[in-house]
């Protein structure tokens, strides 16, 4: 049985599955029965100064799928509307109680190294095992120069970054925004500024969708609404390139990252240590189904470490990041073409739609005699697309079968038909 | 459709209603959404092909997925304005949902299209007729018979522009929709709605209580319109031979099924208690059987001189009556009915057959079912009224029809139960007039060009 057991920059914890800094973490009682549940650890709900934030009502909005499940979350809420002192005393109690889980506290403070270096005292006195910058929220706590104001701009990412490494010894966590060009440049600045791993991704700048009769974007309060954060599975591919960008720049190559971004199950976390994470973080697949979900996590995740032979999380952490590549490094000399598995195949014709309407006409379609329809790739239009594939609703029915023909490796820097070639 | 429910019901008509519940529930905004998302949006879609009225299935699935059950309604009636009907007495089983390539797949599960179909057309809300009439062409069309052959066709002509007259013998329109689907398929007033709907679109008469040969005849509606469509259905029903046949209480089903439709009390029915049996293989076999059993009757035996395979009953029907506990009774035929000293039916005696090289034969071992009724579901026939002076060519005891529905006189068409095409399915009865409503139009068109 795989050891799931994670020391992410010094802190410890029975398995990389952490609660998100958000509601499912806003008080003891929550995440008492996170730990109950097996969770990990807890990033605790942002702290802030006090007076402590107030919360409009009416808060979430979300994107449904096909089959209306939530498949992606939005929310407007600030960080913790309680105040310091609650939070740091349940904070020093439920660490006493759950001494074998990670307890990471989130911090937003207005730009003053004073302010800072107060708060970091006080939450070190808790006994909690580190904390995480919040430089990510993106809506309310920006316009009051939080949050995501700070995360937009590396120079203030590092300074207070800085500062909590200046003012205490516990590990720094830099949490870090999407809603950026370029994650990379705050990457570099948390680095810069000493932190021990950054977080990401927080949520991202949206509107989930319009209510046609109201006029007004959900969620709505009294007719009006604004956009939230939006999180949940849709963000997860978001969340995956921005996690490997970090982990393959060479600037910022092995720095610690705990992925954050649509995780829901096993495989999810998987995808997010193969590209680099240490630990990952969920919140979204909690709210929506409560937090015995971790059981499964764990245990999918420990079955196919099995399967793998991967003895812990250690050993398949960033195994995809090398091949991870840029678009001019990949093998033009490379060749698929797809198949299509006539015992399968069902008739539906989606495959040919798709080709004949949107795609390069590599499909034709055969009439039989009972009315039905076969179908087959032509291989010379067939450019590997996957398209067919992507839309094929049969298991297996159509493949990408290889087809190199024992050429060499050839990218399009050394491609001739690139006019702006590098000479070998 | 949504049409408002006038009817003031009954006490005892709503305890009929409860008896008669729908077999098949309708699906809920959810599992609409659920199994709307299930649809693959085939190319050329093989349910379309297979639906007889040629409806753009998998559009009206994607426009209910859409939430947009007015555009989905509007999709199924386009092609068909007995949509809703037709959603709920289909054989869906052999038809689109038979076609549907998810049978293929290893759960064989089908999109259930008929019920999404019933979902739209229940659900959709329009503000008065979804379709409006063309310009007055000055075209006037008699329709004989206002069954879902007669409508369809009467809805479509007056789309196109044209004045229509329906003459229906029965004192209500619907034909078998009103008068003979079992009542737990078209359940309460549907029926009625569902011609009031369809007669909204305006440019349509109904004369009621107006038989053919009897109170119009094809001659002078030949003469006083510019085409005719028939569609009188069937207006008889095949005979056991045997003696006794005409006791009181051996019953034709389809005449115990009107009935129990037209019924507002259940105390109004003569209601067998203990034992009936069901002569047929049919649907109005299974219908008869499974409404007995639900209005009461202790024991219902359906008997079928062959096996369960060759039944015309498909598989999903055979399973509907196992499922109300009739017991069917397979390879014997109806021998003799057998009488009391009063005259009162007592039992049936029955021989048991087996197949000879494709002969059915007696194996001469005879036995008898006690029973206090005997329904006959063995087939219905056309009956041309024979004091008509102008009689369309009859082939297979049905009116021939040739190209577009045309029969063999000039300016006369027909469809539906009455001519020979197809399994007597209503929508096939209404892709037929409004095929023959296509046809109509084109010749009254295109011959005024000339």
């Amino acid at each position: 049985m795989a050891d799931l057991s994670i020391d992410f920059v010094g802190i410890k914890a029975p398995n990389p599955f952490w609660l998100a800094s958000a509601p499912p973490t806003d008080k003891a009682y929550n995440v008492e029965r996170a730990f109950e549940a097996g969770w990990g650890g807890v990033v605790w709900k942002t702290l802030g100064e006090d007076p402590a934030a107030v919360n409009v009502s009416s808060r979430y909005s979300a994107l449904y799928d096909h089959n209306g499940e939530v498949s992606g979350f939005n929310n407007i809420e600030l960080i913790t509307d309680r105040s310091l002192e609650i939070n740091l005393r349940e904070i020093e109690a439920v660490k006493k109680s759950w001494p074998d889980r990670a307890l990471v506290v989130s911090l937003m403070m207005p730009c003053e190294e004073q302010i800072w270096k107060t708060i970091l005292k006080q939450v070190e006195a808790t006994g909690a095992d580190g904390i995480e910058l919040n430089f990510g929220c993106p809506h309310g706590m920006p316009e009051r120069g939080m949050g995501a104001a700070v995360g937009q701009v590396p120079e203030y990412v590092e300074m207070v970054t800085r500062w909590c490494k200046e003012h205490s010894k516990m590990p720094v966590i830099v949490k870090l925004t999407p809603n950026i060009t370029d994650v990379r440049f705050p990457a570099r600045a948390a680095k810069s500024g000493g932190a021990d791993a950054v977080s990401l991704i927080n949520t991202i700048n949206s509107i989930t969708s319009i209510d046609l009769d109201a006029m007004a974007a959900r969620p709505i309060v009294d007719g009006k609404s604004t956009h939230g954060g939006y999180c949940g599975p849709a963000v997860k591919p978001i969340a995956l390139n921005m996690v490997g960008e970090i982990a393959r720049d060479p600037e910022t190559a092995g720095l610690p990252i705990s992925g954050i971004g649509g995780i829901g199950n096993w495989r999810d976390a998987a995808e997010f240590i193969s590209l680099g994470a240490g630990s990952v973080q969920v919140c979204t697949a909690a709210m929506i189904y409560g937090f015995n979900i971790v059981t499964e996590m764990k245990e999918g995740l420990s079955n196919w470490m099995d399967s793998k032979g991967y003895e812990n999380i250690e050993a398949f952490k960033g195994l995809a990041v090398p091949n991870t590549t840029d678009w001019k490094k990949l093998n033009m000399n490379y060749k698929v073409v797809a198949t299509i598995d006539e015992d399968k195949c069902i008739g539906c014709g989606r495959c040919y739609q798709a080709c004949e309407d949107t795609s390069h006409q590599a499909i034709e379609v055969t009439a039989n005699e009972d009315g039905t329809n076969s179908f087959g790739i032509i291989d010379d239009n067939c450019v590997g697309c996957n398209l067919c594939e992507i839309t094929c609703p049969v298991d297996d029915c159509i493949t990408m079968d290889e087809r190199s023909k024992g050429q060499p490796y050839m990218n399009w820097m050394q491609d001739e038909r690139n006019p702006h070639r590098e000479e070998v | 459709m949504n049409m408002d429910n006038s009817v003031n019901y009954s006490q005892q008509q709503l305890a009929l209603d409860q008896m008669f519940k729908d077999i098949n529930p309708a699906l809920s905004a959810r599992q609409a959404g659920i199994e709307s998302s299930r649809c693959y949006y085939c190319y050329d879609a093989p349910c379309i092909k297979a639906c007889p009225s040629k409806i753009n299935i998998p559009s009206f699935i994607a426009s209910i997925h859409a939430d947009d059950l007015t555009g989905a309604a509007k999709t199924i009636y386009k092609e068909n304005i007995m949509g809703g009907s037709c959603a709920r007495v289909c054989p869906t089983e052999i038809l689109c949902e038979q076609a549907c390539v998810r049978n293929h797949e290893a759960e064989k599960a089908p999109v259930k299209i008929g019920l999404l179909q019933r979902h739209a057309t229940d659900n959709a809300e329009f503000e008065g007729h979804p379709f409006e009439r063309a310009e007055n062409t000055g075209k006037k069309i008699a329709v004989v018979g206002a069954g879902p052959a007669g409508l369809s066709c009467a809805h479509r002509l007056a789309l196109l522009g044209h004045e229509v007259e329906v003459f229906e013998a029965q004192p209500k329109a619907g034909g078998l929709n009103e008068y003979g689907i079992a009542k737990y398929k078209l359940t309460e007033n549907f029926a009625q709605e569902e011609v009031d709907f369809i007669l909204s679109i305006g440019g349509i008469t109904v004369h009621y209580d107006r038989a053919l040969g009897k109170d119009i005849s094809l001659s002078t509606l030949k003469e006083e319109f510019d085409s005719v469509f028939l569609s009188i259905g069937l207006q008889d029903t095949s005979s056991l031979y045997l003696e006794h046949e005409d006791n009181d209480s051996v019953l034709n089903s389809v005449d115990f099924i009107k009935e129990l439709r037209q019924a507002t009390d259940i105390d109004q029915l003569d209601i067998p208690k203990d034992s009936a049996i069901v002569i047929g293989a049919g649907n109005t076999a299974i219908d008869i059987a499974c409404q007995l059993k639900r209005l009461g009757t202790e024991e219902v035996t359906l008997v079928y001189r062959r096996g369960e395979a060759q039944m015309s009953a498909t598989g999903h029907e055979q399973q509907i009556a196992k499922n109300h506990q009739v017991r069917i009774k397979t390879w014997s035929q109806p021998e003799k009915i057998n009488l009391d000293e009063q005259g009162k039916l007592r039992s049936m005696t029955f021989s048991k057959t087996y197949l000879d090289q494709d002969k059915l034969k007696s194996t001469g071992e005879q036995f008898e079912v006690p029973c206090s009724a005997v329904f006959k579901a063995v087939g219905q026939k056309m009956a041309y009224p024979q004091t008509e002076q102008l009689i369309p060519t009859i082939s297979n005891g049905k009116v021939a029809t040739f190209h577009n529905q045309l029969t063999s006189i000039e300016g006369v068409f027909a469809g539906g139960d009455c001519t020979g095409v197809g399994q007597d399915l209503t929508v096939e009865a209404v892709q037929q007039g409004k095929l023959a409503a296509l046809a109509i139009h084109q010749e009254l068109t295109s011959s005024e060009e000339k």
